[in-house]
């Protein structure tokens, strides 16, 4: 039984502080594992049924894309990067044209930023849809992916009669978009959006009275205010902490000014919380998609770029609220066809980094549930 | 005496029809849960999956037997073997109807059941432990442990119903039901609840089934278990569904009697299982015509024609004026109602296995020891002083069991609550460590 | 491939240094040959001084080498060996607690190679600067750590790509890449065909052929 030597946090319990003086055991939640998600290599160092320490070994995935960046042109980069969070490709197209837009100092027309806005918010339903099925599952709830399954498969249907692709879509365009919003995508938006609000009750009925999962999630993965800023932890685990910051409120970006809609904020940071705070994300992305399709504004879909995007010398940051978290783009241009350097800032790697503080001192089986609470995807950990 | 073959063709009917009728409910389980998840199931091995038991039987038989490198190999093939037989033996003494049961007459009746069915866990521990897999044997000594705890739970809650009974034999609780004109269930309610949150953790089912979860990190006592060794574990856990089932239909659900068997005017009831089985029929005849394929169309047609002899059968034993197969009745009818409320019991089973999430291994604990056992334990003191009331001061049998049902009730809310303020206090005892930001902030 | 073998031939004296981090001179005004949009009324590319500026350069004087805005957003070059320092007082009394992201740009022509880019949000401004730290190839920054939680596994990450060591980093190995692997890829002279050409000699005894 080999111990963990130089990987341990300051605050783990020494082996002289355990109750019984026992040996810790370190035990392997390896790469292949039905609840990881991905290609995740968890250690954990145990006493007893209890987690002292662990340590995440990443990098199963790794693509090298920052590198690939560099040796391809703006516009042959963008379907690279829905390949990073392969659940919401849509998000990361909108962050990266976005950010490409801002290096060329153009802005994508209104109607085109509008109907990023509709088809970004639909993914953020998919994408929390298939978190809230998984996340169950792994709790032991097997009916709730199912019906996630169901409402997912209307967002990836309106996906593909929109660009083709259900999954990485490469939906949005440098300087907007590159195809027209079909005849009936205001229709199926709304028939979905309609239909969704009595879905999102069913999940609820399922899960957020019943005993069982309260007491699987209540007080499982505390994560107060403070640590989640100063691990960088952002997205629905830094809200459901209590702390109602939200980027599309705080910086704006698309067309998110025009739209009413809350922040859900959760007060104590746990499991639980952090289901709450994704449940009403989705109603709330949900009363967005409404607001947005009423008013598409008339207009070209695409601003007057050139075929050969040669950003003038410089850099910029841009970030947008994805499903996860905030996903960030430094891009540096040297003024030729390709980018010098693009830089992705994942929300799941930076997320990943709190799990270590979320499982100490709980058991086991609560690590499973814990990796699924804070909704990581190994493509965007990884790149 | 004479009857010997009786009891011996009962017994060669469990060892050979449980097997196959385990595999059928496994195939409902899966339709059942198909349907709970908005989707079909096995739909297309057989009609509607109905040949799926036979194909996967098949599969587990021609599958290569793994036996691990260091397994203890005699009591790895010998704690399957172990399971399987305690859940059948234990079959022995149910009685499946007033004609059906092997060990007729004995006067310990469920004493027997439940004691051999104690049995099971042995092979569960034998099991992990025999396949020299670190996992494997916490798994098993988890299963183990919930299934000890849970026992007595499910003691108690059954010596609550042998007090109303007053007596272990079977055919005697029964008809102590149908002399008392009322299911144990009216009388003693919280102990039929009580029996059945702790026969769904007997048998491992979920909420109860962190020992056999994929997703955990000990894939549980089966992991090394592979093919036909694997499909007796499965046997045995089915088998034991059918047990339990068959205690609580049984000591409160009133065994094989029909609902409200005195009631004269609800004669009509005895209609029933001729005309169930017949629309079953009925409905395998329309569904026949839809199949898209001859084989499943032509198996559709059997299935249909099975159904309308047992319904003819049943017809003709028929509690209706002077019918020739009357001599039958009380067996066949007895049986029907009786498999009737064991299906509907192990329905509840599924149902609650495809809504809830599991419980995590401590809460399982502290449920069955801090919440289950004393409320079980209550209930059977609490019935006792009804029974005592209402046998030595006259008191109304049904009023005092009112009442004392009440006061476990009260008891019950009780428990809860201080329940819940200890594991409140526990675990923030727990999770009260320095955050992060201190350190920063210091360093 | 073809574009992997493309990258080092590639004309680097045209790609101009945008790091800014040349001598104060040519920062007082906008350099006649900074790049500009045709069209544009304004340059991209303008020294940044404001409020925030002014405080950082009366708190820490030389140690900020510069001050711009390129794009509307704030940029601050520090020197690294008051790193530290500087990072305490961002997070402290400029209030940005949050370290958004922490990364290294390589600039091989350049002496000053790496140009360590820490991007910060405050919450409670709303605001957000970035701060660049060049460093030479064999230089060894302080490690943010203690400041910034989050920049464990984010420094793990430079040092994995680039190569850069941080002092006092509690737990400095590779992150993304295996444990036992060789070179710094997101360098610009990390050749991976030489790698390749090197593995398969070695462990296959062919030529790779590529």
């Amino acid at each position: 039984m080999k111990i963990l030597a130089d990987t341990v946090h300051e605050n783990a319990p020494q082996k002289t502080d355990t109750l019984f003086g026992s040996d810790e055991l370190v035990i392997n939640m390896g790469p292949q594992h039905p609840a990881t998600h991905g290609v995740l290599r968890v250690k954990l160092k145990l006493d007893g049924e209890r987690v002292v320490g662990s340590e995440c070994v990443i990098g199963y995935l790794h693509r090298g894309v920052e590198k690939i960046a560099e040796n391809r042109t703006y516009q042959q980069f963008a379907p690279y990067v829905d390949r990073m969070d392969y659940v919401s490709a849509v998000s990361n197209g909108l962050g990266y044209c976005e950010a490409v837009e801002k290096l060329l100092v153009v802005e994508a027309p209104p109607r085109a930023r509008v109907i990023r806005t509709v088809l970004t918010e639909l993914q953020r339903i998919a994408s929390h849809l298939l978190w809230l099925g998984t996340h169950a599952l792994d709790i032991g709830a097997l009916t709730p992916l199912f019906y996630c399954m169901r409402e997912r498969e209307e967002v990836l249907k309106i996906f593909e009669k929109y660009c083709g692709a259900r999954l990485t879509t490469h939906a949005f365009r440098i300087g907007g978009l590159q195809y027209e919003a079909y005849d009936t995508l205001e229709k199926d938006v709304e028939r979905f959006c309609k239909n969704f609000e009595g879905r999102i009750q069913e999940y609820s009925d399922l899960l957020t009275g019943n005993s069982i999962w309260i007491g699987r999630t209540r007080n499982v993965g505390l994560l107060n205010s403070a640590d989640c800023i100063a691990l960088g932890v952002s997205g629905p685990v830094l809200r459901a902490s209590g702390v109602k910051w939200d980027l599309r409120k705080a910086m704006p970006y698309a067309a998110y000014d025009q739209y009413k809609f809350e922040i859900p904020v959760g007060t104590r940071g746990d499991t639980y919380d952090r289901y709450m705070v994704r449940l009403e994300e989705m109603r709330q992305s949900r009363l967005i998609c409404l607001q947005a399709i009423e008013n598409i504004p008339a207009g070209p879909i695409m601003a007057r770029v050139g075929k050969v995007l040669k950003p003038p010398v410089g850099e910029v940051y841009h970030a947008i609220e994805a499903p996860k978290g905030i996903l960030g783009y430094y891009i540096v241009s040297d003024g030729s066809i390709q980018p010098y350097r693009v830089r992705i800032r994942p929300p799941s790697f930076i997320n990943l980094q709190a799990l270590d503080k979320m499982i100490r001192g709980h058991l086991v089986t609560d690590v499973v549930a814990i990796i699924g609470t804070l909704d990581i995807v190994l493509g965007e950990v990884d790149r | 005496m004479q009857t010997w073959w009786v009891e011996l063709l009962c017994a060669l009917l469990i060892v050979l029809v449980v097997p196959l009728i385990a595999g059928y409910i496994v195939l409902v389980e899966r339709k059942v849960m198909a349907d709970m998840q908005a989707r079909l199931g096995p739909m297309r091995v057989g009609p509607h999956g109905l040949l799926q038991p036979v194909a996967d039987a098949l599969k587990l038989l021609i599958k290569e037997d793994l036996i691990p490198n260091n397994a203890d190999q005699f009591i790895f093939w010998f704690a399957p073997v172990l399971s399987v037989t305690a859940a059948l033996t234990s079959m022995g003494a149910v009685a499946f109807g007033p004609w059906f049961q092997v060990a007729r007459d004995i006067n310990i009746g469920l004493l027997f059941v439940v004691g051999v069915s104690a049995l099971g866990p042995f092979g569960i521990v034998l099991g992990g432990w025999a396949s020299n897999n670190h996992y494997s044997i916490i798994g098993a000594l988890r299963s183990t442990a919930q299934l000890i705890s849970y026992e007595t739970t499910a003691g108690f809650a059954l010596v609550s119903g042998f007090l109303l009974a007053g007596t272990l034999n079977v055919r005697a609780i029964v008809e102590h039901q149908r002399t008392e004109n009322a299911w144990y269930v009216f009388l003693a309610p919280i102990g039929f609840f009580t029996y059945l949150i702790a026969s769904i953790a007997e048998t491992n089912r979920a909420p109860f089934d962190l020992p056999e979860a994929e997703s955990e990190l000990v894939a549980g006592y089966m992991t090394e278990y592979s093919g036909f060794r694997w499909s007796l574990y499965v046997l045995a856990e089915y088998a034991n569904m059918i047990v339990v089932a068959s205690v609580g239909t049984t000591l409160f659900l009133g065994g094989w009697l029909r609902p409200f068997p005195n009631v004269h005017w609800l004669g009509w009831l005895d209609a029933v299982p001729t005309l169930l089985l017949a629309a079953v029929g009925a409905y395998c005849v329309f569904r026949a015509g839809k199949q898209p394929a001859r084989v499943q169309s032509l198996f559709m047609s059997a299935v249909a024609l099975a159904c309308f002899v047992v319904a003819a059968i049943f017809g003709l034993s028929a509690p209706f004026g002077h019918l020739p197969l009357q001599f039958m009745h009380d067996g066949l009818y007895g049986a029907f109602w009786f498999l009737l409320k064991v299906s509907v019991y192990i329905y509840l089973f599924m149902w609650l296995r495809f809504t809830l999430p599991r419980f995590r291994f401590d809460q399982l604990m502290r449920l069955g020891w801090h919440i289950l056992i004393p409320l079980a334990f209550i209930n059977v003191v609490d019935v006792a002083v009804a029974l005592a009331l209402s046998s030595e001061f006259g008191l109304n049998r049904w009023l005092a069991m009112a009442v004392t049902t009440a006061a476990t009730l009260g008891a019950a809310m009780l428990l809860l609550r201080w329940n819940d303020k200890y594991s409140a206090a526990a675990s923030a005892a727990l999770l009260a460590d320095s955050s992060i930001v201190e350190d920063s902030h210091a360093g | 491939m073809a574009d992997e073998s493309k990258a080092p031939q590639s004309p680097e004296s045209l790609r101009p240094d945008v790091s800014g981090s040349s001598p104060a001179p040519s920062a007082k005004g906008a350099s006649p040959s900074l790049p500009t949009r045709p069209g544009a009324s304004a340059p991209l590319q303008v020294p940044l001084d404001n409020e925030l500026s002014r405080r950082y350069r009366e708190r820490f004087g030389a140690a900020i080498l510069n001050a711009l805005e390129d794009r509307k957003q704030s940029i601050l070059i520090v020197d690294a060996a008051q790193l530290i320092e500087i990072a305490r007082y961002s997070r402290d009394e400029e209030k940005f607690d949050l370290l958004e992201d922490y990364t290294a740009v390589d600039w091989p022509r350049r002496e000053k190679r790496f140009d360590l880019v820490a991007q910060l949000y405050s919450f409670t401004h709303n605001m957000r600067v970035r701060l660049k730290i060049p460093l030479r190839a064999d230089e060894l920054p302080a490690t943010l750590v203690p400041i910034w939680p989050a920049a464990n596994w984010l420094e793990r990450e430079i040092f994995d790509l680039f190569g850069i060591t941080f002092r006092g980093h509690p737990n400095l190995k590779r992150i993304l890449l295996p444990d036992e692997w060789q070179g710094h890829p997101l360098r610009k002279d990390y050749d991976i065909l030489q790698q390749d050409i090197a593995w398969v000699q070695e462990n296959l005894g062919i030529q790779s052929g590529q």
